[in-house]
């Protein structure tokens, strides 16, 4: 069945695939730092904006996995529904360069979001750390990062 | 309820931890000279409320009103602060037993918000309807009606019940999945079997009473400490330093009034970790420890205000803070 499956359909299985599990670790990750803004903010409205920041880091790999998708579908003018015709071994390059951002943006956006929920526990008691409480979620997005930089490489270095 | 689910409670616990007095709040509180000047200080830290009158146990009743309406607002599983209603639940029973058994009406004191009300209590005492007590409190209420009502032994009865509330909180602690919950059982039932061996040495009470009042505990051994009670204070107190428990050994040296800081300081020590917290019910049960703890301590403040006792002898009684 899977030698059925097109170049071009491994190359949108690729991108779809960095879209999706990137963009649901982010909305893990910012549903649950939300829940916890809402409970600081909840006693104390003055801390919203602080805790607003904190609950949107662990979105960005969304972004990025859109972004990764993005590129793929357009290097490949998949965008425009015509497009190359891409061989199986071409189409299935471009899935495993969308990998990294699709299984590391899942796994950090869902660590950054429970960084961020006690990120938030520090602002709600000492909201003059607030810098400092901002770091430890932002460590977790390094490692988005470096997987974003690999895809992003490895999606544009695919021979056409 | 998933663990995840507990970052809203939490955060909004940790907003209101900073509003839970301090040491150097309670230093202040100290500094007024009198009751009035205390509870004008509360009323600025926005204790009581404005239809809340400017005295002590309104004040302090509307406290621990505030403390239940707060976890109330989170609609969260309340099973897991069962552990913390078992000494109202049982006070209750152990008023109703003894209010139905001496015939004595008018003068018993029940705890509102439990999980049966005096009213209630009374009833199923009088008519012996024990099944519709919880599994914990049945055979108890059933001993203790019939200790009194043969032997009239008021004492014997106080023994029954408490031993039975210890271990409804240990049994209570030993099933939970709250490591905060755990501890507390541990350390309350440890602390209440220490204070009974020091009170029995005091009193010269027998073995077989002591072994009827302990309740067992792990990290206490109940049978040594029922011997070295037996053999007196001294013995209670060396038994206390080889078992990890010098501290006690310490406060017990010093006066009644710190070994009383020391158990109540030690259920403190054991909730502190909960402030690290952030995906469990533990902070929770933290917080509803820690403003207790908060209200007896302003509690003994305003008492010895309104005693007149001198600042060294109010400072000796203070408990530890959570924050």
């Amino acid at each position: 069945m899977l030698s059925a499956i097109t170049g071009n359909g491994w190359a949108l299985l690729g991108a779809a695939l960095a879209a999706t599990l990137a963009g649901c670790g982010s909305a893990w990750g910012v549903g649950l730092a939300g829940q916890a803004a809402s409970g600081v903010v909840t006693e104390d409205p003055s801390k919203f904006a602080k805790v607003l920041v904190i609950q949107l880091l662990p979105g960005t790999q969304g972004i990025y996995g859109l972004l990764v998708a993005f590129v793929a579908l357009s290097r490949f003018g998949l965008l425009g529904g015509g497009g190359t015709e891409l061989s199986v071994q071409t189409g299935l390059m471009v899935l495993a360069a969308c990998l990294p951002i699709a299984i590391v943006g899942l796994v950090s956006a869902y660590h950054q979001g429970k960084t961020a929920v006690a990120a938030i526990g520090v602002v709600a008691k000492k909201p003059d750390q607030f810098g400092k409480a901002m770091l430890f979620p932002a460590m977790v997005e390094t490692y988005a990062i470096l997987s974003l930089l690999i895809s992003i490489l490895a999606v544009t270095s695919i021979p056409v | 309820m998933s663990k995840n689910q507990y970052a809203y409670a939490v955060a909004r616990i940790r907003a209101l931890e900073v509003s839970l007095f301090s040491a150097s709040t309670i230093e202040q509180l100290m500094a007024c000279k009198d009751e009035e000047a205390c509870l004008r200080f509360l009323a600025d830290k926005g204790w009581g409320g404005p239809d809340v009158p400017l005295e002590a146990d309104a004040i302090l009743g509307r406290e621990r009103e505030k403390i239940w309406e707060t976890i109330g607002e989170m609609h969260m599983n309340m099973d897991v602060f069962d552990v913390l209603s078992y000494t109202s639940d049982f006070h209750n029973l152990k008023a109703a037993v003894k209010e139905v058994c001496t015939g004595k009406s008018g003068g018993t004191v029940f705890y509102e918000g439990t999980q049966i009300p005096g009213e209630e209590m009374l009833r199923i005492i009088r008519e012996k309807d024990y099944g519709a007590l919880p599994e914990s409190m049945r055979e108890a209420a059933a001993e203790a009606v019939d200790t009194l009502l043969r032997s009239c032994d008021g004492q014997l009865c106080d023994v029954i019940i408490d031993r039975a509330t210890m271990e409804a909180i240990l049994s209570a602690g030993e099933k939970s999945k709250e490591d905060v919950v755990r501890d507390y059982a541990r350390s309350t039932v440890a602390v209440t079997d220490i204070k009974i061996a020091v009170r029995c040495a005091r009193t010269g009470k027998s073995l077989e009473f002591m072994r009827r009042a302990m309740a067992p505990c792990p990290g206490l051994d109940v049978e040594r400490l029922a011997h070295a009670a037996l053999a007196g204070e001294e013995s209670v107190i060396e038994y206390l330093q080889t078992e990890g428990f010098a501290e006690a050994a310490d406060a017990l040296r010093e006066s009644a009034s710190a070994f009383e800081r020391w158990c109540d300081n030690r259920v403190i020590h054991a909730i502190r970790p909960q402030k690290y917290n952030s995906f469990s019910a533990g902070p929770l049960v933290a917080y509803v420890i820690a403003r207790e703890n908060e209200i007896k301590t302003v509690r003994i403040i305003l008492t010895c205000r309104q005693n007149g006792l001198p600042d060294d002898a109010i400072r000796e009684r203070i408990r530890e803070m959570y924050v």
